[in-house]
């Protein structure tokens, strides 16, 4: 694990002042697509980036073998969260983007779509796409909200945020708005 | 009394020795090149199906896997049983071994539905499978009988020869057993259930074994120009007919015990009488060319080389026919699952499964055959592990000059390339 | 709600029907009889054969010996409504190429040779107490889960396909080609074996199989979920009227599918 930090860092930090994956405003190697949904992860983001596959693989088999459901390292719910408009996809929402990025650089490749839709679960007409803007950095909607530099802010507008009543009321859980 | 062995390597005369090793790595290359279409476009492409789970993969592989075990025969009579005639054979009988194993090892990974998770097959087990003890039954087989090489090729370890070849021939009796029970143990199919699939399957490494240490010991003779006399036929054709014969008795206990039983009645039509491809590979494949042919040559005509490595070609024909009706006939037979029913569905049970080899199965298979033969044809190169001479005169004690003596070069310390060319073992 | 203070924090925020639960659970705390509106549709799926949902973090029971008892005189001929449910619901279809087709679920055909009387039923995995397909596994992968259901765990399965050689019920398939459009909740692949789940990923939500959900919505009423080791459960009653039959009951095997009426 560590020497995957290692790993990581090095080249996005070429030259410049030591910088750790722990420090969440590092412009460290690879910089993930933003979340489609949620505030927070189910971990802070230091932690995640470091240590998500051994969550995942954990739950995994938890799930699997002994039928432990509805903890939070779930994949599904990484992909609900995760899921962002693919080009490869044809503008689909997919996580490969998200997954993708830094395991391109860390030169991992992940078998888990293989299996496991990347796509997120259907919604239904009601819960339809939000039409706000979506997260900014985004490839594909970097020129319509250049302007927006508040991360994460833009969650609270969506028509998605409004419909989601886990988003919206959420306090004693995880995902909450803050 | 006899003058020590001497080990030495391939010639120089075997002509062409670099391009049968470029055939050989081609013939691997299109093995892996035909895994590969396998695993990409998926298992659709070959003739196996979800009723014909295991195909020609398979039957290339257990073949292979216990041609193995046999194929080190002849260092086994040698170090436990203590025959001195078999010491010549003993290290080239090793590397076969080791060689073949590797062969069909890799057949067996190839043909895996996610060959990448060999490290989960490595590292996670179910010690109710035996499967899983195969696992190791292998990978312990080839320590055991490199540890054993190395005995018998170091002068210094020489004592420790017998010891290793006693665990290296208790440890494939063990393996071959394994094999056996892989499919010994299913219960479910009519045409594995029973016991004796384990011993049919010692018999079947015995002789095939021997078949393939022979003819590949033969061909390198043959092609490297070494002499090798009619006594060393005659023995070698000799084993290998009662070998056969072994194997036929236990064919025989199979099926009659099968046709005791009414229950199996059905599974011993299909293979003995109306199972068309499988009846007539039994008959013809497994029983008159695989052993009937075979044991005539054998037991009539053995002092040509020439016939006994005609004979153990068929043998190995034969083995391949008795496993394909094993593994295949035995699947394509329908599972009995309401007894006194017609069943039909959309799975076709209650039918005869068809099955057809298709090119990348067979040429993955091959690619494994290639695999074991590189693996000779380099250790022949480069370890001095073939004796120089099997002439009549070089390996029997009771040998007497005929009129007309074969000439023998006696090359004792012929100066080799590298240190550890031409080497006399020590015999006792 | 009690319920959800406890188990939130463990909860993934918007797990099963996507977003709708955790909000449901907080809407309960504030208005209780619109709740209950809301929860109708999630209700109606509990009326065939009740099941009890195993709250989150909590590993399945030993207790529990999930089955189903197919009464076979009431399965229609030609209905293959158990069939069609179960792609549906876990995404399997036709390759076009009947040999290597993936069938978690299939209608089965009987015809006696004496007498000619036929009848069908539908056949999957039997989820037997001794499964075979688990022993011979190499890697573990064949699984049987706590309260009985027997299982593939795809994320260790090799693809060496023993499972489906020693399985007396030809209840396994192997995925013979790439797999795309899965359903979020049934992840499927190339390469591995598969086969009939006993829809887990639903049983543990509370809720039915799909096979089962589907014969029971039509009336037809062929087959009966729950738990055999529950005495009070309809399947065990129901069981315990009538002699039932176990294929290649001569194995030994004990399968948690019972068929009566054979
Ligand atoms: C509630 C929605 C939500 C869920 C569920 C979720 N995440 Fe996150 N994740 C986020 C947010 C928000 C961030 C913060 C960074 C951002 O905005 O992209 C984040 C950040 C991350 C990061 C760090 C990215 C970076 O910028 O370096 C990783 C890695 C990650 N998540 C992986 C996962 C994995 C794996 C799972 C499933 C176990 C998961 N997440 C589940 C919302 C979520
Ligand atoms: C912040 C960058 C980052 C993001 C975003 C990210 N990963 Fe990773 N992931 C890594 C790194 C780095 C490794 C390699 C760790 C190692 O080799 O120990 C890794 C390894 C893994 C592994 C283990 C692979 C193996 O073979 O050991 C899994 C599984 C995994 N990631 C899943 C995911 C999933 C699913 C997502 C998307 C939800 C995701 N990751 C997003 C950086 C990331
Ligand atoms: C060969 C197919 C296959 C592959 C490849 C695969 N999975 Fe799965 N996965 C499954 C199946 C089947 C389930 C069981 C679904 C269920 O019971 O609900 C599952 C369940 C899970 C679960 C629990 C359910 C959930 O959504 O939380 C996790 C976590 C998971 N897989 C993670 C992974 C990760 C991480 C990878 C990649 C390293 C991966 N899987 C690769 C087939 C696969």
């Amino acid at each position: 694990m560590v020497l995957a930090g290692v790993l990581l860092i090095t080249p996005g930090s070429a030259g410049a002042k030591e910088m750790s994956p722990t420090s969440p405003t590092s412009p460290w190697g690879p910089k993930p697509t933003k979340a489609f949904k949620g505030d927070k992860c189910v971990e802070p983001v230091d932690v995640m980036r470091r240590d998500h596959m051994n969550y995942l693989l954990h739950q995994r088999d938890e799930t699997v073998q002994q039928g432990i459901r509805g903890k939070k390292y779930s994949l599904r719910q990484c992909i609900e969260c995760h899921a962002v408009p693919d080009k490869q996809a044809g503008g689909e929402r997919t996580v490969e983007p998200f997954c993708g990025e830094c395991h391109k650089f860390a030169a991992v490749t992940i078998d888990c779509f293989q299996c496991h839709t990347n796509k997120p679960e259907k919604v239904k007409s009601t819960e339809a796409l939000p039409s706000g803007p979506l997260p900014p950095g985004h490839p594909t909607m970097n020129k319509k909200t250049s302007n927006s530099t508040n991360t994460g802010s833009w969650k609270k507008k969506t028509l998605f945020a409004a419909l989601d009543p886990a988003l919206q009321q959420g306090s004693t859980c995880n995902v909450q708005v803050r | 009394m006899l003058k020590p062995t001497v080990f030495d390597q391939i010639t120089d005369k075997a002509p062409g020795y670099y391009v049968v090793v470029g055939l050989l790595a081609v013939a691997i290359a299109i093995g892996l090149v035909s895994a590969y279409t396998m695993e990409t476009s998926g298992h659709h492409i070959t003739g196996m199906s979800n009723r014909i789970v295991w195909g020609m993969p398979h039957v290339f592989a257990v073949f292979l896997i216990v041609a193995a075990s046999g194929a080190l025969n002849a260092a086994s009579i040698s170090s436990v049983f203590g025959r001195t005639f078999y010491k010549p054979l003993a290290r080239i009988s090793g590397v076969t071994s080791i060689a073949l194993l590797i062969g069909g090892l890799s057949v067996l990974v190839l043909d895996l539905g996610r060959p990448d998770r060999l490290i989960v097959a490595m590292t996670t087990y179910n010690f109710k499978s035996i499967f899983a003890w195969n696992i190791f039954l292998y990978t312990g087989f080839m320590v055991i009988v490199v540890v054993y090489l190395w005995m018998m090729m170091e002068r210094r370890m020489a004592r420790f020869t017998k010891a290793a070849g006693m665990t290296a021939f208790l440890w494939r009796l063990a393996l071959t057993t394994g094999t056996g029970s892989i499919f010994g143990f299913l219960v479910a199919r009519q045409a594995y259930d029973a016991a004796i699939m384990a011993p049919l399957f010692i018999a079947m490494s015995l002789s095939l074994g021997m078949a393939v240490f022979t003819l590949v010991l033969f061909s390198i003779f043959w092609w490297s120009g070494k002499p090798i006399g009619s006594t060393i036929s005659q023995r070698l054709g000799r084993l290998l007919g009662i070998l056969i014969a072994a194997v036929l008795y236990f064919v025989i206990a199979q099926h009659l015990t099968n046709l005791y039983a009414t229950e199996h009645h059905g599974i011993e039509r299909f293979i003995l009488i109306d199972g068309g491809v499988y009846t007539h590979l039994f008959w013809w494949g497994q029983i008159l060319i695989g052993s009937l042919i075979p044991m005539y040559l054998l037991f009539k005509m053995a002092k040509c080389p020439c016939m006994v490595m005609g004979a153990a070609g068929l043998v190995i024909v034969g083995g391949f026919a008795q496993i394909y009706v094993i593994i295949i006939g035995g699947q394509a037979y329908p599972l009995l699952m309401f007894p006194g029913m017609e069943v039909t569905s959309s799975f076709f049970d209650g039918g005869i499964a068809a099955y057809a080899p298709s090119l990348p199965e067979v040429l993955l298979g091959l690619g494994g055959g290639a695999i074991a033969l590189l693996g000779i044809a380099l250790a022949v190169k480069t370890l001095p592990v073939l004796p120089h001479s099997l002439a009549n005169a070089d390996i029997d004690p009771d040998y007497t000059p005929p009129p007309e003596p074969e000439p023998e070069p006696e090359k004792e310390e012929a100066a080799g390339e590298d240190d550890e060319a031409p080497e006399a073992a020590a015999s006792s | 709600m009690s319920k959800c203070a406890k188990h939130c924090p463990e909860i993934a925020p918007n797990d099963a029907q996507n977003a709708i639960d955790p909000g449901r659970r907080r809407l309960l705390a504030g208005a209780g009889a619109l709740t209950t509106l809301m929860l109708a549709p999630g209700v109606s799926l509990m009326m065939s054969g009740a099941v009890e949902a195993r709250p989150a973090g909590v590993a399945a029971s030993a207790k529990i010996r999930w089955g189903i008892l197919i009464d076979v005189s009431k399965c229609p001929d030609g209905c293959d409504l158990c069939v069609t449910a179960c792609k549906d619901e876990n995404g399997w279809q036709e390759t076009g190429r009947a040999e290597t087709n993936v069938q978690w679920i299939r209608k089965v055909t009987l015809k006696d040779k004496n007498t000619g009387a036929i009848k069908t039923l539908p056949f999957m995995c039997q989820h037997c107490a001794e499964p075979p397909c688990v022993d011979v596994c190499p890697t573990g992968a064949s699984f049987k889960r706590a309260d009985g259901i027997v299982l593939v765990d795809k994320h260790t399965c090799i693809g060496c396909r023993y499972c489906m050689m020693a399985c007396p019920y030809a209840a396994r398939s192997f995925v013979h080609e790439q797999v795309t459009n899965q359903k979020p909740h049934a992840p499927r692949g190339k390469g591995t074996v598969e086969s009939c789940t006993m829809c887990v990923h639903r049983v543990d939500k509370g809720q039915i199989p799909a096979c089962v959900e589907a014969c029971t919505k039509a009336g037809n009423r062929t087959m009966i979920f729950g738990d055999l080791n529950d005495p009070n459960s309809e399947i065990a009653k129901a069981a315990g009227q009538h002699l039932t039959t176990r294929i290649r009951a001569d194995l030994g095997l004990d399968p948690g599918i019972l068929y009566s009426g054979l």
